[in-house]
């Protein structure tokens, strides 16, 4: 049967099992909204800025696995996109970005809302298309949806003129994709794993590092296994959190800049790093002449460019993590390590992440606490800066896919959007977002749709009144010259959800916390916003200052 | 600072539009400079060889490697300069002949690189020459001396040499 290329491409996304399209319309994509209108099997979610579409279509993936689908039209409808292609390419997120493009007769000539999308994305996607003709729809559709889900994962872009939208062609969705130059190494060379398995049995103070790759190749089970069967201390980086529990005895909490101070001397100390999904970010791993100076390193990671990028690596296992770890675990028994353990244990019990209450302030540790007391089970989605890392800190993970955030671009204004994807993607689990004042107020907007589907989001803002994180930087790093960091001009966060229509409340004291929340806990017709608001200029710690080694950690500021 | 090695790359790709911008593009994000490049289909229509020369130290030019090989249109990556291997590239010279006494000298250099003639005017010739990059080199630095009006070069391209491919 002859379609309408738009009707095509939404009769493909039917059979990639879409459930939600998240979009702002316009010119170059009308026909596709058109297509969609009506349409029961697949959701459109209308969002207020394309920004938040492509966030939104991000937080459905992190939460379910699968594809999350963004859609734009042309010009500026793409470039909004942008930001949340770039924030899922940094943290290997399977996005399907689609954008009307202007009719192919007029590309090239800087037609009204023409721009060049494909060209624009080009390093902050992993793949796209420009379709011309109707007839290539199903197949482009296809083999996106294959690339953004295999390998390691990403966004891919697909770009239709408003032609090939309108046009009709014969509708014929391929069984299968058969990509003959790309094709993903899933299981790890044996020779490389067996050596892995050697370097385990001889290492005296060996350590796992644990990262999102993890979580994307849904290998948590795995990795628990080889933690348990080895008895090896464990540490998940940012992206990871999750992928073991934290609140077990082995886990050392995330390494790195903000990181457990145990974490951090252990990669000083160790004699064997093995790495599963984790790439050696600068942010993990400070100064690198000074990191895990002592130890052979295993590396594990589905992309063969990501290792040996930073750090030099002694075996290389390129593989999916999933594969590799079950063959590793056949080879692995407990490791005979107690002088080591007893080390870690003690770190552990010595530097714990801290705090100091000060007298009349909300301490923003203290409200990420409570929150994991009343919401321990939630999926939480943070947003960047301070309270980010607090969330990180405090709040004790137990399930992949449980944390949510924009580690690797590090994008303000991604958790209100992503949650709202995530609640969708995950409507019988309590969503919660970790916001800051800042990075609140540049995705505020989409506080509209979550009112309208009444979405139980639980929104929490720890509100410094400041671009907290940048403040902290000025105060210790450029003599405390706060420039374009000070928020208090913000408006009554409370007032501006009630008048969004959802309920809005502020906090001021500490006593008031544990009952905010709690009434939080209880609405569940609708968002909810809290406005914490806390001591101004506490600062994270600990912090590995940036060009610092792992072992020249700084506690806190006394 | 490690050494910097000279590496030549075939690349093959799928022959559509956008392919090389993606190539390129793996380049230009990170700084990494493109010394030589070369385009053309193969035997195989759907497909085109990329043959590319670069610079930089054991890590950069594994992690080019790595790169190229992520792109999903690449289809295979070698790096020719870890095995023996044949590089030719094609140069067209135009050169100034005023006066016969000249011309008569340039076509006997000519001769000596095997450069072909393949135009000739009063005033001008265009000279045809092949080779390794040593022996380009030596051609255009004397011809230097003759006054060269306009230089083309295709790009080296280049083989494995033996059986294998
Ligand atoms: C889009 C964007 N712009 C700027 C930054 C730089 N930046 C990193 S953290 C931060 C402060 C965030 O402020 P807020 O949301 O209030 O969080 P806080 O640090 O106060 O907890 C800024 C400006 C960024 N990460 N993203
Ligand atoms: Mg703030």
């Amino acid at each position: 049967m002859e379609l309408s290329g738009a009707q095509i491409l939404v009769d493909s996304l039917k059979r990639e099992g879409v459930e939600y399209i998240f979009g702002v319309n316009g010119g170059a994509a009308m026909p596709i909204f058109d297509a969609l209108y009506g349409e029961t099997e697949i959701k459109l979610i209308p969002m207020r800025h394309e920004q938040g579409a492509s966030h939104a279509a991000d937080g459905y993936a992190r939460v379910t696995g699968d594809v999350g689908v963004a859609l734009a039209t042309s010009g500026p409808g793409a470039t909004n996109l942008v930001t949340g292609i770039a924030t899922a390419y940094m943290d290997s997120i399977p996005m399907v970005a689609i954008t009307g493009q202007v009719f192919t007769h007029y590309i090239g000539s800087d037609a009204f809302q023409e721009c060049d999308i494909i060209g624009v994305t080009r390093p902050v996607c992993k793949h796209s298309y420009l379709i011309k003709n109707s007839d290539e729809v199903a197949d482009v559709v296809a083999e996106a949806f294959h690339i953004a889900k295999t390998g390691k994962p990403g966004p891919v872009v697909i770009d239709i003129a408003k032609d090939a939208q309108m046009h009709e062609a014969l509708f014929q969705y391929p069984e299968t994709v058969d990509i003959r130059s790309y094709k993903p190494q899933v299981h790890g060379d044996p020779a490389q794993i067996a050596k892995a398995a050697a370097l385990i049995k001889e290492a005296k103070r060996p350590m796992l590092y644990a990262g999102g790759g993890v979580v994307l190749a849904n290998a948590s089970e795995e990795l628990r296994q080889l933690t348990l069967k080895t008895q090896i201390p464990i540490t998940v980086t940012l992206m990871g959190l999750g992928a073991f529990p934290e609140t077990h005895p082995l886990a050392m909490e995330m390494p790195g800049m903000h990181g457990s101070c145990c974490a951090n001397y252990a990669f000083t100390d160790a004699d064997l790093v093995i790495a599963i999904g984790a790439r050696f970010d600068d942010r993990v791993t400070g100064d690198l002449s000074k990191f895990a100076p002592n130890a052979k390193k295993v590396h594990i990671d589905i992309d063969a460019s990501c290792i040996g990028k930073n750090v030099p690596v002694d075996v290389p296992i390129v593989g999916d993590a999933k594969s590799v770890l079950t063959e590793l675990n056949k080879q692995v028994g407990i490791a005979d390590i107690d002088p080591w353990r007893d080390q870690i244990q003690e770190w552990k019990q010595k530097y714990p992440f801290e705090y100091e209450q000060k007298a009349d302030k909300v301490m923003p540790q203290y409200v990420i606490e409570q929150i994991y007391e009343h919401f321990s089970d939630a999926i939480v989605v943070a947003d960047v800066g301070q309270h980010q890392m607090w969330a990180a800190q405090y709040f004790k993970f137990t399930e992949p896919r449980q944390w949510l955030n924009s580690g690797g671009l590090g994008t303000m204004g991604f958790s209100l959007p992503a949650a709202i994807g995530a609640q969708l993607g995950c409507p019988d689990k309590t969503v919660v977002n970790i916001n800051g004042d800042g990075s609140y107020i540049m995705t505020i907007q989409e506080l509209v749709p979550a009112v309208t589907m009444k979405l139980p989001l639980k929104i929490f803002i720890i509100n410094n009144m400041y671009l907290g994180m940048v403040r902290q930087w000025q105060e210790l790093f450029h003599g405390k010259r706060y420039s374009a960091v000070d928020y208090h001009d913000n408006p009554d966060f409370a007032l501006l959800a009630q008048a969004f229509g959802a309920t809005g409340l502020r906090v001021e004291h500490t006593e008031d916390v544990v009952p905010a929340l709690q009434k939080a806990k209880g609405i569940t017709g609708g968002p909810v916003v809290i406005d914490f608001i806390v001591d101004e200029e506490e600062n994270v710690f600990p912090m590995v200052p940036a060009g610092a080694g792992l072992g020249d950690v700084i506690r806190g500021l006394s | 600072m490690n050494p910097e090695e000279r590496h030549i790359f075939s690349v093959l790709v799928e022959n559509r539009f956008g392919v090389l911008a993606r190539v390129a593009g793996l380049f230009s994000g990170r700084g990494f400079n493109i010394d030589s490049l070369n385009v053309a289909e193969t035997h195989d229509r759907s497909i085109s060889q990329i043959t590319l020369v670069t610079h930089g130290d054991a890590q950069i030019i594994e992690q080019i490697y790595h790169h190229l090989n992520r792109l999903i249109d690449v289809i295979e990556v070698t790096d020719l300069s870890t095995d023996t291997h044949v590089e030719r590239e094609l140069v067209l010279i135009k050169i100034a002949t005023d006066d016969p006494q000249k011309r008569t000298e340039i076509l006997q250099v000519a001769e000596v690189f095997r450069g072909r003639v393949i135009d000739m005017k009063p005033a001008s010739l265009v000279l045809e020459i092949t080779g390794d990059e040593g022996k380009l080199k030596a051609a255009i630095d004397i011809f230097n001396t003759y006054g060269i009006l306009e230089l083309a070069r295709t790009g080296k391209i280049a083989m494995l040499r033996g059986a294998e491919s």
